[in-house]
């Protein structure tokens, strides 16, 4: 079990300046493996995507990466590891265009996808390759935001509610694309508000409040768990 | 002889090819302050002590080394950007998360230090830099005569404005810049070393100072003070284009080094104003610049 671990989050405390947000979150996810951090408005769930990175504050814990310590680790050094990032506020340049924003991140691994093989996956972005970044609507800025780190050979993904404020139909696409990735043995780190998108999804879902883990529930306990859900997400 | 509006043409375009070089000086110091604006966030006082120096390398080079211009042209604008390197690594990189007042006031503070430091070793006299024998002379274009030296300073400040747009706009090093400039905490999550292209930024941004120092040294003298009498017309520059365009600053620079220089054949006694009479203006129009994007 432990051979297969490929991150594991240990007692992991984190700071805004004076503001303690993480109150030692404990998780793991196996690799290949695709979790989900469930939870409420201002749980921490952003948070520890963030501090898994060094882009919070103050950190103390341990973040173990496929065996290695990152917690003091540049954030730089830590995305060289084969990490990557998709952030909640999407993050797309206004000063690059469409495809530069796709070229932006340099490989940190091999097994990539292709340029071909991600404008097969997401034709609207190749007929936009040439906007500007910002030009994009909400769900090309989604898809152009997902994109971005699947080209660069990172393994492990941390994709911050990438379902939000989308159609459903995009919503549907992005679930599709998640099980690709599965299927291609990403580990995946889903952050999600919508129940409704992770639950099929994720192999396990942790659920967090005030910045710790209260809950763990794997794929095949949710109806016996449903009171969990219920009580803390009114699911 | 000919003239136009009254003014013999020979005068007319001698003070356009003054304002042109004059002009290229602005163009090249204000990118470089615009590069490094953009970054860091800094408002590089120090960037007219650092083009000082920049000529001070390149009399230094000839007086004690016997290294000629072409040489010193290479040598000054690396040694001028590891001063900065130093610099950025030493004192600048703890204020980028402060207020611009606090770069201001230190990198202001440098400029005096290194002001004073040469003024210390040579005294405010300047020295005399000779141009280079392959651009002694002039040409003669019938209407005016050229100096060889004017026209190779605008040629080499007009290239290496044009090869630095192209750096940063056409290039993956420049769109990592560009990316960094814009959010440089996202840019650094995705694995590229944000740290260490902002050291370099601030080198590269120095380094094109020190660059025009080596070219100003033949066209005027060389001393402690000609960087303080540049620069302030060079913020007026800055402050016309606006803050952290490149194009717009490169455009500007020349624009106004061509209108000072105009101003001069026609209303001799504005030519030291007319920039900022310019910039007061511009401010009440475009509190951004011509070229700036309103935060």
């Amino acid at each position: 079990m432990s051979a297969t671990e490929y991150l594991r989050v240990s007692d992991l405390h984190a700071f805004y300046g004076e503001s303690h947000v993480l109150h030692g979150m404990d998780f793991t996810v196996r690799r290949g493996e695709c979790i989900s951090l469930l939870g409420r408005n201002g749980a921490g769930r952003t948070t520890t995507l963030r501090a898994i990175l060094g882009l919070t504050g103050r950190r103390t814990g341990s973040i173990m990466l496929n065996g290695r310590e990152v917690i003091n680790m540049a954030t730089h050094r830590i995305a060289q590891l084969g990490v990557g990032y998709c952030p909640e506020e999407r993050g797309i340049y206004a000063s690059l265009s469409c495809e530069e924003n796709l070229l932006l991140p340099p490989q940190v691994g091999s097994g990539g996808l292709s340029l071909d093989e991600i404008y097969d996956m997401f034709p609207n972005l190749r007929e936009r390759r040439n906007s500007q970044g910002t030009r994009l609507s909400g769900g090309e800025q989604q898809m152009l935001a997902m994109a971005r780190v699947l080209r660069t050979g990172a393994r492990l993904l941390l994709l911050d509610e990438i379902s939000e404020g989308l159609a459903p139909v995009i919503v549907q696409k992005l679930g599709e694309v998640i099980r690709k990735l599965k299927e291609r043995d990403y580990t995946i780190v889903l952050v999600e508000q919508n129940f409704r998108f992770a639950a099929p999804l994720a192999d396990r879902m942790f659920i967090v409040e005030h910045g710790q883990v209260m809950a763990e529930i794997a794929q095949g306990e949710m109806a016996e768990k449903q009171g969990l859900l219920q009580e803390y997400l009114g699911v | 002889m000919t003239e136009i509006f009254g003014v013999p043409i020979q005068a007319l375009f001698g003070q356009l090819m003054l304002g042109l070089v004059n002009g290229s000086f602005y163009a090249m110091l204000s990118l470089g302050l615009a590069v490094i604006f953009g970054m860091l966030n800094i408002i590089n006082f120090a960037h007219g002590a650092l083009y000082m120096a920049g000529a001070m390398f390149a009399w230094m080079g000839m007086e004690y080394l016997g290294i000629g211009y072409w040489w010193m042209l290479l040598l000054a604008p690396i040694g001028v950007g590891l001063v900065g390197i130093v610099i950025e690594r030493l004192m600048l990189q703890w204020l980028y998360k402060l207020d611009h007042l606090y770069g201001l006031l230190l990198t202001f503070g440098l400029a005096l230090i290194i002001e004073g430091f040469f003024r210390d070793l040579y005294g405010v006299a300047g020295q005399p830099y000779s141009i280079p024998e392959e651009f002694a002379g002039a040409f003669n274009l019938g209407f005016m005569f050229l100096p060889k030296y004017r026209a190779w300073v605008v040629v080499a400040s007009l290239t290496v404005c044009l090869l630095t747009w192209y750096l940063i706009e056409r290039t993956r090093l420049g769109a990592y810049l560009r990316a960094a400039t814009e959010n440089p905490k996202l840019t650094q999550a995705f694995g590229i070393n944000v740290p260490l292209m902002v050291m370099l930024t601030y080198g590269f941004g120095v380094g094109l100072a020190g660059f025009a120092g080596v070219l100003a040294a033949p066209a005027s003298q060389v001393g402690p003070l000609m960087g303080s009498n540049l620069i302030i017309v060079v913020f007026a520059v800055v402050v016309i284009g606006g803050m952290g365009s490149i194009l717009g600053s490169v455009v500007t620079g020349l624009g106004l080094g061509i209108i000072e220089g105009m101003t001069k054949v026609f209303w001799p006694e504005a030519s030291a104003t007319v920039v900022f009479m310019i910039m007061a203006v511009v401010l009440m129009i475009r509190p951004a610049g011509l070229f700036g994007r309103e935060k």
